[in-house]
């Protein structure tokens, strides 16, 4: 049971926005900016990082909603997002993307864990400034928000299948409702 | 050296929210209304649930920015050092003991919280706005320290660097002012 009163319509994090509109909104806006702004990085890889990270924390919602998410964005390579987030395999992604996983593990354990040669590997493989930055703030985003949904024990869905037209409203329409897509919710 | 090129080489968190204000802006606003919005915590308050898990994330950046912030609100940084190695000890209430309790926990993993600790902080008066708000302010310090640390940013070269910092927090708060930053 969560620890304040949530709407049982707002699973996870949605619940919390909606009980402290305030803070709600501006949340909402980082998560767009973060995964549906300008980046080098895909969509689908910054999903994929967010996936990643939230799974390493532990957090059952933002694992779940963001592998659906990852996986409406990978489209026919679906796989590769259950592989990384699940197994640990990465041999579906690109090296640059296996080391920028690696970064995010170590800002996720604390972010003075990211070594000069972990970065200096990504620029060896073509990243730049923005790969890295995006990577470091993906990172540590997700770490606020996976400790928001559970410090809060934000309701949290069984079954992978409640988690499919999420992901995909997630990964189409983004983080910040319209008003026109809001009346259909 | 920062991981990353930093125009304006200005250290920890104000050289980051420079440089990628997009990110930046939303929040801030946050912050903004989180640390210093209307709210039945004091300012004092919030600065030390933001202390206790900047302090204990070792994050070198933002204990001393926030520590000195607090010590603002409390008296000085001794009281604040003090409050935060022993909440129960009898300078702050009973209530915001707990809540600094609960920011302690979420620092590991919001999982980390248990119904006990949320009863206790129920029992001593502690709203469900508070509960909520405390997880947040320990949510957005976890997210700080790590953007700041993350990205290797160079530290202040003159610690009175923060005390002019502390005056601008406790004043202006967390939203740069139009005229001093040219953007909205």
């Amino acid at each position: 049971m969560p620890h304040i009163p949530v709407s049982p319509n707002n699973p996870g994090i949605r619940g919390l926005f909606e009980f402290r509109p305030e803070t709600g909104a501006s949340l909402r806006k980082l998560a767009q900016v973060l995964l549906h702004g300008e980046s080098p990085l895909t969509k689908g890889e910054r999903e994929l990082l967010a996936t990643f990270v939230s799974h390493g924390n532990g957090c059952r919602f933002c694992t779940m909603s963001h592998a659906a998410a990852a996986r409406h964005h990978y489209g026919a390579d679906h796989d590769v997002v259950d592989a990384v987030v699940y197994r640990n395999d990465r041999s579906g992604v690109s090296e640059l993307m296996n080391i920028l996983l690696d970064i995010a593990e170590r800002v996720r354990v604390g972010g003075r864990n990211v070594p000069d040669e972990l970065v200096a590997r990504a620029r060896d493989l073509g990243a730049g400034d923005r790969h890295i930055h995006d990577t470091v703030l993906i990172a540590a985003a997700f770490c606020m928000f996976n400790r928001y949904v559970d410090g809060l024990r934000a309701i949290t869905p069984e079954n992978r299948e409640d988690y499919v037209s999420m992901g995909e409203r997630m990964a189409t329409a983004g983080y910040v409702p319209t008003e026109a897509a809001d009346a259909t919710r | 050296m920062p991981h990353v090129d930093i125009p304006s080489k200005l250290p920890g968190i104000t050289g980051l929210l420079d440089a990628w204000p997009e990110p930046g802006k939303p929040v801030r606003d946050v912050t903004q209304f989180i640390l210093r919005g209307p709210n039945t915590l004091t300012e004092g308050e919030r600065e030390l649930i933001a202390s206790v898990v900047c302090t204990g994330n070792e994050c070198q950046f933002c204990s001393n920015a926030h520590v000195i912030t607090a010590a603002r609100y409390v008296g000085s940084v001794d009281a604040v050092r003090s409050i935060l190695s022993n909440p129960f000890g009898g300078q702050v209430s009973e209530r915001v003991a707990h809540l600094l309790t609960i920011a302690g926990a979420i620092r590991t993993s919001g999982a980390n919280v248990t119904d006990e600790m949320v009863a206790a902080a129920r029992a001593a008066g502690a709203t469900d706005v508070e509960i909520h708000d405390t997880v947040l302010i320990a949510a957005l310090f976890s997210y700080y320290n790590r953007y700041v640390d993350g990205m290797a940013t160079d530290l202040p070269s003159d610690d009175m660097y923060y005390e002019v910092l502390a005056d601008r927090l406790t004043t202006d708060g967390y939203i740069r002012k139009e005229a001093a930053s040219g953007t909205h």
